[in-house]
C-alpha cells in the first residue's frame, strides 16, 4: 500500500488572530495608534452570565398585565431642593454635541421625553435643539468646559461632574478636526478643523477633597436647587463611590468598560477599566456601608442592551441605568439598510465604530450636513421611545415574575449565576450551587 | 450700600441676596466683610453691581462671574474668577492656583503674584499679573490674554491654542508647543489698553515679549508622536 502523507490544514495562531495581525500592519503602515469609537468589543463578563430565578413555592409571582409593578425613580433627593423624578429608571448617557449631529441629539431629546425620562449632553456644551426637546436635561461638567457657561447651568435639571468615563478611565477625549464645523468650533471656542483634545482632569480641582469645594461652588452658583451627580468610569468603584458620596454627590454614575466612547485609542478601550458587572455590587457595598444606599443614588452604565440588563443592574442595587450606543442603535446607527454605504468604508452594518471619521451613513455621529440630514428627529425620536418603553415592559414582566412591585424591589437573591467569574463578580450563587466565590468559602 | 457680615450671615445668605439683585436695583455697591478665607464667596453673581471682599478668600472667589466688578482686599485661594463670562475680578493680594481657570471673558487683575496653572484653559478672559506667576501657566489656553509684569514659571503655554501669552521678565520654559512670538503694533495696543484697565502705569507695553502656539500639535500627525508623549 503506497503511503502518502497527509497535510494538515492550515492553522491559524489564537494568540495571533487575524485582528492582530491585521492591526500591527496598520500600526506599521501609518505609526499611529488606532482610534476609534463604541466600548470594548472583547467577550467579557457580563449580565448575559446572570439569571432570573423567577418565583416558585417560597414566593408568588405577580400578575403579567393586571398587577401594578411600578418604575420610576427618584434621582438627588440627598441634597437639592429639586430632584428629578423620572417615568423610567433608564436614562439616556452624555454624548457631545460634536461627536453627535444636532439631529442625533435633538431625536434623543425627543425620545426622552416620550418615555418621562432624561437626557444628557456632553462634551462641547448644550445645544439649543437639545434643550429644546429635551424635558428633563442633565448637563455635563467636564474637564474641557467646552461651551460650558453659567447661563446653561443654570438652564440645567441636573449636573454631571464627569470624572471619567467607563471607555477610558484616567483618559482625556479628542474630537477630530474633521468634525469640527463652525458651530462645534464656536461652541468650544477653538478655531475650525483642528483636532480638539479634552483634558483627562478638571482644571481647577484634584482629588475629592477640592471636589468637595468645587461642588460647593456649584450648588451655591444653582442656589441648592440642582441634583448634583458625579460620573466615574469603572476602575476602583468601591472607593471612588465612597469619595463620590464624601464630595457631596447626589447621585453617582458609574460606567463599565464596555461603555462606549465617541473617539478613544483602542488600546485604551479594551484593556483599561472594569466590566459593567464588576464594578456594581462593589458601588453598591459603598453606599451600604455609608448608609446612603438609596439615600445617593447609583446609575450604571456600559453595555445595557435590554430590559433583561436593567433587571439585573437593578437587582444587583443600581437605582437606574444610562444608555449611549442601545440609544444610537434605536435612532439608526449601523443599520444594515446602509449595508452598501459601510462597505465603502470598509466595514459593515454592525462593526462600524469609525465615528471620529464623521462620515457615518447614518447621519449620527457626523457634522456633514448632507449625511445629518438622513436622520429624521421626529422619527428617529419616536424610534428611541419605542426602545425605551420596550425595555422597560421587560423589566417589569421580570420583576413580577419575581413577585415584585416595583422594579427596585428586585434584589440579588433573584438572580444566580451561570460562569464561576460571573458569580465572583455578581456576588451572586453559581447556579445549582450555593456557591459565591469569594464570599462564603 | 449694604454690608455684609460673612462671619454672621453665612455663605448662603450672601450668595442668594447677590443672586437676588434685580436689573436697575439701587444697591449698586456691597462690602463683604469678614470672609475668613472662606470658598465660593460671591459666586455666579449676574448683575452690573460692585463688590468689594474686606479681606481673604478661599477657593472659587468670584467664580462664573457676570457682569459684577469684584475687588478683593486680601489674597484668594485656588479656582479665583473660574470661568468668568464678563465683568471684572482685581485681587489685590496673591492668588493660589488656577487663577482665572476657563474664563471666558471679562478682565482679572492680581496685584501680587499668582500660583501655578493661572489661565490653565483660559476661553477669552484677560489676565493681568502685577508680579509673578507660577508654572503650567495657561495650559491649553484657547482665547484671551495673559499679561505678566514679573516672571513666569516653568512650561508657560504648555499645548496652546490661541490665548495671547505676554510676559515683561524671564521665562524658566516653555511649554510643548509654546513659542516666542514677534511684538507687533496691535500687540502693544492691547498691552497698552490692558494695563491701563489694570491701572499699571509703571511698565511699558514694549517691555514684554510675545508667546504663543506654534500650531504644530493642532492635528495629529505621527512626525510629532513625541510631543503627545
Ligand atoms: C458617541 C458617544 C459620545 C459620548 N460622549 C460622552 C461625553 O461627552 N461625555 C461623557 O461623559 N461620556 C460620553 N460618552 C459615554 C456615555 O456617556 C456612556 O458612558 C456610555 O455610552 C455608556 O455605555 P453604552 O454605550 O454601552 O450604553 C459617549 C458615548 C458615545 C457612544
Amino acid at each position: 500500500m503506497s503511503y502518502t502523507n497527509p497535510p494538515t490544514v492550515p492553522r491559524k495562531s489564537a494568540t495571533f488572530d487575524d485582528y492582530t495581525l491585521s492591526e500591527i500592519r496598520r500600526a506599521a503602515t501609518t505609526g499611529i495608534y488606532d482610534i476609534r469609537g463604541g466600548g470594548a468589543k472583547r467577550r467579557l463578563p457580563h449580565f448575559d452570565d446572570l439569571l432570573f430565578l423567577g418565583a416558585s413555592m417560597s414566593r408568588y409571582p405577580l400578575e403579567g398585565y393586571r398587577e401594578r409593578c411600578d418604575t420610576d425613580v427618584v434621582l438627588g433627593n440627598r441634597f437639592a431642593q429639586k430632584p428629578l423624578h423620572l417615568k423610567i429608571p433608564i436614562t439616556i448617557a452624555g454624548m457631545s454635541f460634536g461627536s453627535l449631529s444636532a439631529h442625533a441629539k435633538e431625536a434623543l431629546g425627543r425620545g426622552a421625553t416620550a418615555a418621562g425620562t432624561s437626557t444628557t449632553t456632553g462634551d462641547g456644551g448644550m445645544s439649543t435643539e437639545e434643550r429644546g426637546q429635551s424635558q428633563t436635561l442633565v448637563y455635563q461638567y467636564l474637564p474641557s468646559r467646552y461651551g460650558m457657561n453659567p447661563a446653561d447651568l443654570l438652564k440645567a435639571d441636573a449636573i454631571e461632574i464627569v470624572v471619567g468615563q467607563g471607555a477610558k478611565p484616567g483618559g482625556g477625549g479628542m474630537l477630530m478636526g474633521q468634525k469640527i464645523t463652525d458651530r462645534v468650533a464656536a461652541m468650544r471656542m477653538l478655531p475650525k478643523g483642528i483636532d480638539q483634545r479634552s483634558a483627562c482632569r478638571h482644571p481647577d480641582w484634584t482629588g475629592p477633597d477640592d471636589l468637595e469645594i468645587k461642588i460647593l461652588e456649584l450648588r451655591e452658583i444653582t442656589d441648592w436647587q440642582t441634583p448634583i451627580y458625579i460620573k466615574v468610569g469603572g476602575a476602583r468603584p468601591y472607593y471612588d463611590v465612597a469619595l463620590a458620596v464624601k464630595a457631596g454627590a447626589d447621585v453617582v454614575v458609574v460606567d463599565g468598560m464596555q461603555g462606549g466612547t465617541a473617539a478613544t485609542q483602542e488600546v485604551f478601550i479594551e484593556n483599561v477599566g472594569m466590566p459593567t458587572l464588576a464594578c456594581i455590587r462593589p458601588a453598591v457595598q459603598a453606599l451600604q456601608d455609608l448608609g446612603m444606599h438609596r439615600k445617593v443614588q447609583l446609575i450604571v452604565s456600559g453595555g445595557i442592551r435590554n430590559g433583561a440588563d436593567v433587571a439585573k443592574a437593578l437587582a444587583l442595587g443600581a437605582d437606574a441605568v444610562s444608555i449611549g450606543t442601545a440609544a444610537l442603535v434605536a435612532l439608526g446607527d449601523n443599520d444594515p439598510a446602509y449595508e452598501s454605504d459601510y462597505n465603502a468604508l470598509g466595514t459593515t452594518a454592525g462593526a462600524y465604530d469609525d465615528w471620529h471619521e464623521g462620515r457615518d451613513p447614518a447621519g449620527i455621529t457626523t457634522q456633514d450636513p448632507e449625511l445629518m440630514k438622513r436622520l429624521d428627529p421626529v422619527l428617529a425620536g419616536r424610534r428611541l421611545a419605542n426602545y425605551l418603553k420596550v425595555m422597560t415592559l421587560e423589566a417589569q414582566t421580570i420583576a413580577r415574575a419575581c413577585g415584585k412591585s416595583h422594579v427596585h424591589n428586585l434584589e440579588p437573591e433573584d438572580l444566580c449565576a451561570l460562569t464561576v467569574e460571573a458569580a465572583a463578580m455578581a456576588r451572586v450563587p453559581l447556579a445549582g450551587t450555593n456557591w459565591i466565590p469569594g464570599q462564603n468559602f | 450700600m449694604p454690608t455684609i457680615d460673612l462671619a454672621e450671615s453665612g455663605l448662603r445668605s450672601l450668595n442668594k441676596q447677590l443672586h437676588d439683585v434685580g436689573e436697575g436695583s439701587n444697591e449698586t455697591h456691597w462690602d463683604i466683610i469678614n470672609p475668613r478665607g472662606a470658598h465660593a464667596v460671591a459666586v455666579g453673581v449676574n448683575a452690573a453691581i460692585a463688590i468689594t471682599i474686606h479681606g481673604s478668600t478661599g477657593y472659587y472667589c468670584a467664580g462664573m462671574n457676570r457682569e459684577a466688578r469684584i475687588v478683593v482686599q486680601g489674597s484668594v485661594g485656588p479656582g479665583a474668577a473660574e470661568n468668568m463670562m464678563s465683568g471684572s475680578v482685581t485681587v489685590m493680594g496673591d492668588a493660589s492656583q488656577y487663577a482665572g481657570a476657563t474664563g471666558q471673558g471679562g478682565l482679572l487683575v492680581i496685584q501680587g503674584n499668582a500660583s501655578s496653572r493661572c489661565g490653565i484653559s483660559m476661553k477669552g478672559i484677560d489676565i493681568v499679573v502685577r508680579g509673578n506667576i507660577g508654572h503650567m501657566a495657561a495650559f491649553m489656553g484657547q482665547a484671551g490674554h495673559l499679561v505678566v509684569c514679573g516672571d513666569a514659571g516653568d512650561a508657560l503655554g504648555d499645548s496652546v491654542y490661541e490665548a495671547k501669552l505676554f510676559v515683561r521678565g524671564s521665562v524658566k520654559s516653555l511649554g510643548a508647543d509654546c513659542i516666542e512670538k514677534p511684538l507687533r503694533a496691535e500687540h502693544l495696543a492691547v498691552l497698552e489698553k490692558l494695563l491701563g484697565q489694570a491701572g499699571i502705569t509703571d511698565v511699558k507695553p514694549s517691555e514684554f515679549k510675545r508667546y504663543g502656539s506654534a500650531r504644530k500639535l493642532y492635528n495629529f500627525s505621527v512626525d510629532h508622536a513625541d510631543a503627545y508623549g
